[in-house]
C-alpha cells in the first residue's frame, strides 16, 4: 500500500525522516509524517510500535536523532517542555495534565494568567474562559473544581485551554480510552468544530472504528518503521490490522507441548465482577499455558489481581481444582498454590533498595524460620538454588536489586514467586523491557513450567508472545472478554480483530471450548 | 569544642567510602569520647559514664521502639507526651493502691504493669488510627501529642503528681541500684537493645517493617499483612515507652506537665544519628544505641568544660542531627 497523495494542500506540520533513538535502542526509523490545516490525521499501532515517541518529537518534548521538522514550510526546531504551545501545537496527554485543586478558569489561563497592574484579572479570566465553552457548546461552570468534573469534562477543559490558545496542531494521546460512547460522539463533534476552523489534529487510538469514522488519513507505524500512510476511504479496520501486525515468528520460543484435551480444570473463574472487569468466565488447565491479550487497560491486570485476593471482587465464583475459593488477602491465594507476579516490577515485585536474599524470601520468609528466628543459612541455600534454576547474574548477593538489570530483576522476581511453589502461576508482562536473549530464557522456564504440570496464564502486551507460548488466548476488550482463540484461530491479526472490537464473540458459548 | 562538629562531618569523609555507612556513628562516638577525655579527667570515671549512661537509657529505650516505627515508614511523635501521662497514671495507680495492698513491692509491680499496658493501650490507639482509620501517622501522633500532654497536665491539676514517700523507697532502688555495680536502668536499656536487634536483623517482623518501609506496595504483593505489621510496630513503641517510664519514675517519684518534654525529638534523633532512614526501608538497633549515647554524651561534655555554656546544649545536638543525615544522603550518591 503506497501513500495517497490527493490534495496538494500544504502541510502545516510536518517530520522529515525522522529518527529517534534513545541510548543504543533505536525507536524510530526515518519516519515521514505531514498534517494539513483541518484534517484529522491518524497514528496506529502495537504497543511500541513508537507512536508516543513520535507525537513528543512532533510536540518538541524530545528531539529526533536525525531528521528534521517543518511548521508552516519552513525547517524548525521545537522547543523543549512544552514550549511549542506558544506556536500553536499543543499536545493533550492520555493521563490529562490538569491540577485537580484549580478551577476550570484557573487550568485555562495557567502560566499565562492575565493581570491589571500587577494583579489577576479574574473577572476576565472568567468571562474569557466562559467564552470559549461558550463555543465549544460544553456547559461547565469556569469556577468549578476539576476534580468535581467528569473525565470527559476534563478532557473538554483541556481542549479549551488548547483552544484559547490559538493551537492550531492539535495532538491527542488515545483521547478516548477513559470515555464512554457517547462522551466520544461529544468529542467527536468537538474534533469536527476545530478541523471546520482550520485546525488540524493528530489522533492516537487504537479503536479502529473511531478511526474509520474521524480520520481522513491514516499512519502505520511497525516497530518504529513507518509501514503506510494512506487516505482512510482506502481502508476497511481489517486491513489496518493488517498492516499493524504480519511479522513472521522466530524461533524465540520454545515447541509446545500440547496439554491432555481431557486435562483437569485447575482454576475455574466465573461471572467475575470488579473495578475494570466485568463478568468475566475463563478455565484453566493444568499443564496448560493459557495466554491473555489485549490492549493495555483492558482489564488483564485487574481480573488477576481480583482473583488472588489483591484487588476487591464485587461478584463472581473461583474454583481451585474445583473447590470453591474466596480469597481475601494475598498470603491465602499463595497458600493455596497460586502466585500472581506483577508486571511493576520497581513499583511493586522488587525491594529497589535491598539485596538478593530479602528480596527472594519475601513473599515466603515463613519458610525460613527456626524457633521463630530467621535462618540465614536456609535463606542462602534458597538463593543459591534459584540463582542456579533461573541464572540470575549479579556482581555479588547483597548489590542492591535496583542495580541489575532489567533481565536479572525479571528473573529473580520469577525466583521469589516460585519460592512459593505455586501450581498455578499468573505472569503479568514477564518480559517487559527486557533484552531478547533473557526473554527467550523466560520463555524456555514458562514452556518447562507448563511441561511440568503447572498451569500458567500469562497476560502480555506482546502479541508474539501471548501466540508463541499459549495453548489458548483470551482477548479482553474494555474490561470484558471479547473472544477466546484456539490452535490455527490464534494470529496477530484474529486477536487484533477482536481486541480492537471488530470482532466480538458472545463469550459465553466460547468458554467451555 | 566547636571542632566537634567539623571532626565528624570531615573525619568519616577519610574512612573507606564502603565502610561510612557503618562506622560513621561509630566514628562520632569515638571522637566524642576522646574529647571528653582530652577535656576532662573525670570523664572516663565510673561515676560520670554510669551517670550519662542511666540518663540516656530513657530516652535509649524509647528511640529502639523509634526504629522499628521509623523503619516501617511511620512516625510517633507522641511519645514524650505518653512517657508524661504513664508516669502520672502509674503514681496515681501505685498511690490509689496503697490502703488495699500495703506499702510493698506489690504496689510498685502492680505500678509497673499499669505502665506497661497504659503505654500498649496508646499505642494501640495510635496504630489503629493510622492503619484502620487511613491518617497520617505525623498528624495521629500530633494528635496524640496533645492529648496526653493535656491529660497529665489535667491529671496533675495544673501541677504536680508525687509518689507517696514510703513507697517511692521502696521503688528508688529500681533507678539507684544496679547488678555488679551497673545501675538497672543500663541493664534494661542493654536487653531490650540487644533484643531490639534481633527482633529486627533475625525475625520475620524485623524483615517485613524494613520492606514496608522500603515499599509498601511490594510489601502488599508479597504478602505481607502490611496493617498489622504497622500496627505492632506502634504497640511496640508504646510498651517500651511503658519501660522507659518504669525505670525513670523512681527517680524523682514525681510526675508533672513537663515530664517527657521534647523526648519525642531526642529519640527520633538518635534514631537517625545511627543511621536508619527516616523515610524507612533501613534501620538498625545498634546504630540507634550509638545514637542515643551521642546525645547524651554531648551535653555531659558541655558540663564538664568551662569555655562554651552548656546552654548551648540544644544547638550541638541540632547540628549533630542535620550533619548525620546529610551524610547519609552523601552516601547514596
Amino acid at each position: 500500500m503506497t501513500s495517497a497523495e490527493g490534495t496538494p494542500a500544504p502541510s502545516i506540520l510536518s517530520a522529515n525522516r525522522i529518527s529517534k533513538s534513545f541510548g543504543e535502542i533505536p525507536v524510530l526509523f526515518s519516519v515521514d509524517f505531514d498534517i494539513r490545516p483541518g484534517e484529522v490525521h491518524a497514528v496506529i499501532g502495537e504497543n511500541g510500535a513508537g507512536k508516543s515517541t513520535l507525537i513528543k518529537i512532533l510536540s518538541g518534548i524530545e528531539q529526533p536523532t536525525s531528521g528534521s521538522i517543518g511548521y508552516d514550510g519552513q525547517t524548525v526546531v521545537l522547543p523543549p517542555n512544552g514550549a511549542a504551545e506558544a506556536r500553536g501545537i499543543v499536545l493533550i496527554h492520555q493521563e490529562l495534565n490538569l491540577a485537580e485543586d484549580l478551577t476550570v478558569s484557573q487550568s485555562i489561563f495557567l502560566g499565562r494568567e492575565i493581570k491589571r497592574f500587577g494583579f489577576l484579572d479574574l473577572r476576565e479570566m472568567r468571562k474569557r474562559a466562559h467564552a470559549v465553552m461558550e463555543m465549544l457548546h460544553v456547559h461547565v461552570d469556569p469556577d468549578a473544581r476539576i476534580n468535581t468534573l467528569s473525565v470527559a469534562d476534563k478532557q473538554m477543559v483541556e481542549i479549551a485551554k488548547a483552544i484559547s490558545r490559538d493551537a492550531r496542531v492539535l495532538i491527542m494521546d488515545e483521547p478516548t480510552a477513559v470515555l464512554s460512547v457517547a462522551e466520544t460522539q461529544t468529542l467527536f463533534e468537538q474534533i469536527r468544530r476545530l478541523t471546520a476552523r482550520g485546525v488540524a489534529v493528530i489522533f492516537i487510538s487504537h479503536k479502529l472504528d473511531e478511526i474509520m469514522e474521524l480520520a481522513d488519513r491514516v499512519t502505520v507505524l511497525r516497530d518504529g518503521q513507518l509501514i503506510a500512510t494512506v487516505g482512510t476511504e482506502a481502508l476497511t479496520p481489517d486491513s489496518i490490522a493488517q498492516m499493524m501486525v504480519g511479522r513472521e515468528l522466530s524461533n524465540l520460543y520454545p515447541p509446545k507441548h500440547e496439554p491432555d484435551v481431557d486435562a483437569p480444570v485447575v482454576l475455574g473463574v466465573r461471572n467475575l465482577v470488579a473495578a475494570g472487569v466485568k463478568n468475566i468466565s475463563f478455565d484453566l488447565r493444568k499443564g496448560e499455558i493459557l495466554g491473555f491479550a489485549g490492549l493495555i487497560g483492558s482489564g488483564r491486570t485487574a481480573v488477576a489481581e481480583a482473583v488472588v485476593g489483591l484487588g476487591h471482587r464485587s461478584s463472581g465464583d473461583i474454583t481451585l481444582d474445583g473447590k470453591p475459593v474466596n480469597f481475601a488477602r494475598v498470603a491465602q491465594s499463595v497458600d493455596a498454590g497460586l502466585a500472581y507476579m506483577t508486571k511493576d516490577r520497581k513499583g511493586k515485585g522488587l525491594l529497589l533498595n535491598m539485596g538478593l536474599r530479602p528480596n527472594l524470601t519475601l513473599l515466603t520468609l515463613k519458610k525460613h524460620l527456626r524457633f521463630g528466628f530467621l535462618d540465614g543459612s536456609s535463606e542462602e541455600r534458597a538463593l543459591e538454588r534459584a540463582t542456579r534454576r533461573f541464572d540470575i547474574r549479579a556482581r555479588d548477593a547483597s548489590v542492591a536489586v535496583g542495580r541489575l538489570s532489567g533481565g536479572n530483576q525479571q528473573k529473580l522476581m520469577l525466583g521469589k514467586t516460585m519460592e512459593s511453589e505455586p501450581d498455578i502461576i499468573i505472569m503479568d508482562e514477564p518480559t517487559r523491557g527486557i533484552d531478547v536473549g533473557t526473554k527467550q530464557q523466560i520463555y524456555h522456564i514458562i514452556a518447562a513450567l507448563a511441561a511440568e504440570g503447572k498451569s500458567i496464564i500469562l497476560i502480555s502486551s506482546e502479541m508474539q508472545e501471548v501466540i508463541g507460548l499459549s495453548h489458548r488466548v483470551v482477548v479482553m476488550r474494555e474490561g470484558r472478554l471479547a473472544g477466546v482463540l484456539e490452535g490455527a484461530e490464534i494470529t496477530e491479526a484474529e486477536i487484533m480483530r477482536y481486541a480492537a472490537g471488530i470482532k466480538q464473540s458472545g463469550h459465553d458459548e466460547r468458554i467451555s471450548a | 569544642m566547636s571542632a566537634s562538629a567539623p571532626d565528624i562531618s570531615v573525619k568519616p569523609k577519610r574512612a573507606f567510602r564502603l565502610d561510612l555507612k557503618t562506622v560513621g556513628p561509630l566514628l562520632a562516638l569515638a571522637l566524642l569520647v576522646l574529647l571528653g577525655i582530652s577535656l576532662n579527667e573525670n570523664f572516663l570515671s565510673y561515676n560520670n559514664l554510669t551517670n550519662v549512661l542511666a540518663r540516656s537509657s530513657f530516652i535509649g529505650i524509647i528511640a529502639i521502639g523509634a526504629t522499628f516505627v521509623i523503619t516501617a515508614g511511620g512516625l510517633d511523635l507522641s511519645v514524650g507526651s505518653m512517657a508524661a501521662v504513664i508516669a502520672g497514671v502509674m503514681i496515681m495507680v501505685m498511690n490509689w493502691l496503697i490502703p488495699s495492698l500495703g506499702i510493698g513491692w506489690s504496689v510498685v509491680i502492680a505500678g509497673m504493669l499499669s505502665g506497661i499496658l497504659l503505654g500498649g493501650v496508646a499505642g494501640v490507639f495510635n496504630g489503629l488510627m493510622i492503619t484502620r482509620g487511613r491518617i497520617e501517622a505525623f498528624i495521629v501522633t500530633l494528635g496524640t501529642m496533645g492529648i496526653f500532654r493535656s491529660l497529665v497536665t489535667f491529671l496533675a491539676n495544673g501541677g504536680t503528681l508525687s509518689l507517696n514517700f514510703s513507697v517511692a523507697d521502696v521503688y528508688r532502688p529500681v533507678y539507684y541500684d544496679g547488678l555488679l555495680g551497673v545501675p538497672y536502668p543500663i541493664i534494661v536499656f542493654a536487653l531490650v537493645a540487644i533484643g531490639g536487634e534481633i527482633t529486627m536483623r533475625y525475625t520475620a517482623f524485623g524483615r517485613y517493617c524494613a520492606a514496608i518501609g522500603s515499599n509498601e506496595q511490594v510489601a502488599r504483593y508479597s504478602s505481607i499483612n502490611v496493617d498489622n505489621v504497622r500496627l505492632l510496630t506502634y504497640i511496640l513503641q508504646g510498651v517500651l515507652v511503658g519501660v522507659a517510664v518504669l525505670l525513670y519514675v523512681p527517680r524523682l517519684g514525681s510526675a508533672s506537665s513537663t515530664t517527657g518534654v521534647l523526648w519525642e525529638l531526642e529519640a527520633i534523633a538518635g534514631v537517625i544519628i545511627g543511621g536508619t532512614t527516616l523515610k524507612g526501608g533501613y534501620g538498625r538497633i545498634w546504630g540507634t544505641v550509638v545514637g542515643v549515647v551521642i546525645l547524651g554524651l554531648i551535653g555531659n561534655i558541655l558540663n564538664l568544660q568551662s569555655l562554651i555554656s552548656p546552654y548551648l546544649n540544644g544547638a550541638f545536638q541540632g547540628v549533630i542531627i542535620i550533619l548525620a543525615v546529610l551524610l547519609q544522603r552523601g552516601r547514596r550518591t
